[in-house]
């Protein structure tokens, strides 16, 4: 039996498996043929075009939406896993509106671009269900190469390596591949287990050992790596996170929101788990609008995100704010916590309003206090684990344009590595490119 | 309001919209209830000798090619002439001529090329109180094999021959109705003005193989193992039509020969554009078996805006107003210059137009790297593709540089002089006017 809305603190159970099952359905679920048609039918096959400029992995979209339009989605499936060999995932977690689907000439013409990613979804789930893993690899060179994080960078970086002839091995803190594509995602973005599915799919070009449980600071050092093996990718993202620094953050019900994401993604049944009545996120990223929106989506009553900035400062796209809308998730812009009230758990957070005078932001004074039996903090990964005598640029690993760190031999990419976004598809140019830097420097 | 009335070879209808013959107008059932739409008249489906009736094929008989979104484009068919029993057809015409006497209804026929078989059957016709005939010398596919349709239509001398046994034995206007699938229709139109015909119409259908089934290795529509070639009408074959039309409408020979134009109508544009070509009035089929018989209410509204918009009252307003117009190629104003212009505000930045002309015509586009496309003056041969290629309507433009002004590619002034390739120096055979 499915406990209301309204019951207070923090229960499983709010809505029934079939409401749930709803919730957390694709948001944007597979085109039919017909409707990947008509979509394909809309782009222009632009000269040079634009949105493949504005995509980090530089997919020949035109080229891939041609092939979906003559009938041949599995050759545009080969289009686009050649330059993006995570291009399923991408299709489903990449914030388009701001990349690819932005830069569309019919955005400016209509309003209305191509719908590249859900296009892209087209063309590779038709591939992947086939089983098919169109690459092979190289000749064997006898290199061999370790890769640390088996994430987004590190996968791309892995397969690449693999396909041109070296042999590859990952290690991973944890228990399984993906990194945050398996433990951070939002659920209704990467459904079915496809964060599984497609590191198994990836995995089917050989070469590749993967080794679990097997942390860079603990079991393993980087002087041990490289005298292991013949090059060191360092792919092992953003493992700590920022603290608050409000009284009362270590009250009952305080989180880290990844946290919290990583528990529902590996939830086998998410009507166990426990949601707060009323639930405030603080941040303003993609990782604050995932952790309102799915709780939302689990039957909290009222959920709120309190960013301290204006919405134009907001991490997450104008997309993704209006998303966390529509599902009933109210944005407070220019508020910061100041402490976290209640007896042991927590009961309220109290928020300052703030102002910002010349780019630095100070508190009005004035305060609001929100009912809150779950607060989720949302407010920035940082680097973890990184081995001493790597130069560091800001607060991640420094990196020139082709992903070599200060200390020869080794690489880095993906969120731990200086330069890019920290989207998902930034994390495989950076491990493909990196690939290529190390092939050319093992085989020069 | 325009007055959409036509009268053609005297028969009158409320507008110049006829169905073509075809399966639309192949029954009662269809031709009532494209009169209650709101169509000005029908071709009867072909009809054939008494006797059995001829036999259509049992598997498909269309195939096509689409555009965008699916849009049809070109439709093929091995349809045969009617398949229903000859006094059947007849007795339904009567009745519905009788229900609709402010409609036209024209039979259209096709028995074998012997004065017995025309004179057996045009009394048969008179009787129905139809308006008049129309020869189908057209069809390109399995009726062409038994010695008729196309058969007949791409021997002028049989034209002319089966033209005035008609004549002889009918007294209301006969209209003969063109294969496309000949080099000059010039010659099959002068006889049957020569045979006596009171009117051409044009065009029947464009022999075709639209498509191969890759995995069957047939042509489609694919019958069991095997496909023949069909007859290609629709979107498609417009330009051919219209310029078959203007052929007969321009020739000194057949000027002033009333025209019935058939070929890809499916907007009121192509209607007007076909009637300022020549012809009195037009006939579709394509449009109707793809979106059913209210399409001709636009096609109504349309032609009824625009002849409002113009100031044209009457369909002879306007009926023939381009043919002056059409010329040859030889007499193109060699002197006329003009230069394509990209409206900025209008560009979508898509490179359409940067990729056509860098990569097949004159390398006459600039492309900046933030993606600012503009014309240059000096290369630009105003070939009219990049207008063409623009997916956005009315972006680019040809602008013509008058005269006085210097030609940037040539580096001549622009004369306002007439000059064609009939005097022009590089002309071997030259007339220059001295
Ligand atoms: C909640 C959330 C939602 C997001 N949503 C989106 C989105 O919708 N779209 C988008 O494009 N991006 C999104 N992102 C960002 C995106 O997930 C990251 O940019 C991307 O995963 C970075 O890939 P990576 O390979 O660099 O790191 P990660 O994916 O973080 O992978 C790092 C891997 O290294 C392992 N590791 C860490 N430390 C060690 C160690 N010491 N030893 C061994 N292994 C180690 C980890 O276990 C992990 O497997 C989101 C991020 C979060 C947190
Ligand atoms: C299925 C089909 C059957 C046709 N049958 C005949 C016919 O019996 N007699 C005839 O004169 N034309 C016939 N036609 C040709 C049409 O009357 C018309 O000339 C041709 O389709 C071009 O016009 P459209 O482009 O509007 O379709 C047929 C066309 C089609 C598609
Ligand atoms: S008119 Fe022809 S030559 Fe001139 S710019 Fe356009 S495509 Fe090039």
């Amino acid at each position: 039996m499915a406990t209301s809305h309204q019951a207070s603190s923090i229960e499983a159970g709010r809505l029934s498996a079939a409401e749930i099952a709803e919730n957390f359905g694709d948001l944007h679920p597979q085109y039919e043929p017909h409707e990947a048609a008509v979509a394909a039918d809309r782009c222009y096959f632009c000269y040079d075009a634009p949105c493949m400029t504005a995509c980090p992995t530089a997919i020949d979209i035109p080229q891939f939406i041609r092939e979906i339009q003559a009938g041949h989605p599995e050759s545009a499936a080969k289009t686009i896993l050649e330059q993006n060999i995570l291009g399923g995932m991408c299709a489903r977690v990449c914030p388009t509106e701001t990349l690819c689907e932005e830069a569309c000439v019919r955005e400016a013409a209509e309003g209305k671009p191509v719908e590249i990613g859900r296009l892209q979804r087209y063309a590779t789930d038709k591939l992947m269900e086939k089983g098919v893993h169109p690459f092979s690899r190289a000749e064997p060179t006898g290199k061999t190469v370790a890769v640390v994080g088996a994430g987004p960078a590190g996968l791309s970086a892995a397969h690449r390596l693999a396909m041109l002839g070296h042999d590859v091995t990952v290690y991973d803190r944890k228990a399984k591949a993906g990194g945050l594509n398996e433990f951070g995602i939002a659920a209704y973005k990467s459904t079915n287990d496809f964060a599984a599915q497609e590191v198994a799919w990836l995995l089917q070009i050989g070469g590749i050992t993967v080794e679990y449980g097997k942390s860079l600071g603990a079991e393993l050092t980087l002087d041990a790596l490289k005298a292991d093996f013949d090059a060191v990718f360092l792919s092992i993202g953003l493992g700590g996170v920022n603290a608050l620094r409000a009284t009362g953050e270590d009250k009952g019900g305080v989180r880290d929101a990844v946290e919290f994401i990583a528990e529902l993604r590996q939830a086998d049944d998410l009507t166990s788990l426990p949601v707060g009545r009323n639930v405030v996120v603080i941040g303003g990223g993609m990782t604050a609008v995932d952790a309102a929106v799915q709780s939302k989506l689990l039957g909290a009553e009222n959920v709120t995100i309190a960013y301290r900035r204006g919405r134009d400062a907001m991490g997450a796209s104008r997309y993704e704010q209006d998303l966390a809308a529509t599902k009933g998730v109210k944005l407070m812009f220019n508020v910061q916590p100041k402490a976290i009230h209640g007896n042991g758990s927590c009961v309220e957070i109290e928020l300052e309003y703030t102002s910002a005078t010349d780019g630095t932001l100070q508190g009005t004074g004035e305060t609001v206090r929100l009912a809150a039996d779950q607060i989720y903090k949302a407010i920035g990964q940082t680097l973890q684990d990184q081995p001493d005598g790597l130069a560091l640029e800001g607060r991640k690993i420094k990196v020139d344009d082709a992903g070599r760190t200060s200390v020869a031999g080794v690489w880095a990419g993906g969120d731990c590595a200086s330069g890019g976004e920290d989207l998902t598809v930034t994390a495989v140019a950076e491990g493909r490119d990196a690939a290529m830097d190390i092939h050319a420097s093992l085989i020069g | 309001m325009a007055d959409l009335t036509a009268d053609f070879l005297g028969i009158k209808s409320p507008n110049p919209f006829w169905l073509a013959s075809a399966p639309p107008t192949d029954k009662e059932y269809n031709v009532r209830r494209a009169f209650e739409a709101g169509w000005g008249g029908v071709v009867w489906k072909t009809l054939g000798s008494e006797g059995p009736p001829v036999v259509n094929v049992n598997g498909p008989r269309y195939g096509a090619i689409w555009g965008a979104d699916r849009r049809l484009l070109g439709l093929n068919n091995i349809e045969l002439i009617t398949d229903r029993p000859l006094e059947v057809n007849l007795e339904e015409i009567a009745r519905v001529k009788k229900d609709y006497p402010d409609r036209a209804i024209i039979v259209s026929l096709m028995v074998p090329c012997e004065e017995q078989a025309w004179k057996d059957i045009l009394p048969r016709v008179e009787a129905t109180g139809a308006d008049g005939i129309e020869l189908n010398f057209g069809c390109p596919h399995g009726m062409a094999e038994r010695g008729m349709g196309s058969a007949v239509g791409q021997v002028p001398e049989y034209i002319q021959m089966v033209t005035e046994w008609c004549k002889k034995y009918y007294s209301k206007p006969v209209i003969v109705k063109l294969t496309p699938n000949i080099t000059d229709i010039r010659f099959p139109a002068r006889a049957a003005k020569a045979g006596g015909a009171d009117a051409v119409s044009l065009i029947n259908t464009i022999n075709s193989i639209v498509s191969v089934d890759l995995d069957a290795m047939a042509p489609e529509p694919t019958i069991g193992d095997k496909g023949t070639h069909g007859g290609y009408c629709g979107p498609a074959v417009k330009p051919i039509a219209l310029n078959m039309v203007a052929e007969i409408a321009r020739c000194p020979q057949t000027h002033g020969l009333p025209i019935s134009a058939i070929g890809g109508v499916t907007t009121w544009r192509d209607a007007a554009e076909f009637m300022t070509m020549g012809a009195g009035n037009v006939q579709v089929c394509t449009a109707a078996m793809t979106y059913g018989f209210n399409v001709v209410k636009e096609m109504i509204s349309g032609l009824n805006q625009w002849m409002d918009d113009k100031g044209y009252d009457t369909l002879d307003d306007f009926v023939g107003k381009a043919v002056p117009n059409v010329t040859d190629w030889q007499y193109l104003n060699l002197n006329y210059v003009a230069k394509a212009k990209i409206n900025q505000d209008d560009c979508i930045k898509c490179g359409r137009c940067f990729a056509a002309c860098e990569d097949t015509s004159h390398q006459a586009i600039a492309m900046s790297d933030d993606r600012v496309f503009t014309v240059k003056d000096d290369e630009c041969v105003a070939c009219n593709l990049c207008v063409n290629v623009c997916p956005v309507e009315g972006c680019i433009t040809m602008e013509q540089v008058p005269a006085g002004q210097i030609d940037e590619r040539t580096g001549k002034v622009v004369s306002d002089d007439y000059a064609n390739w009939t005097t022009h120096p590089n002309n071997p055979a030259s007339t220059a006017a001295e």
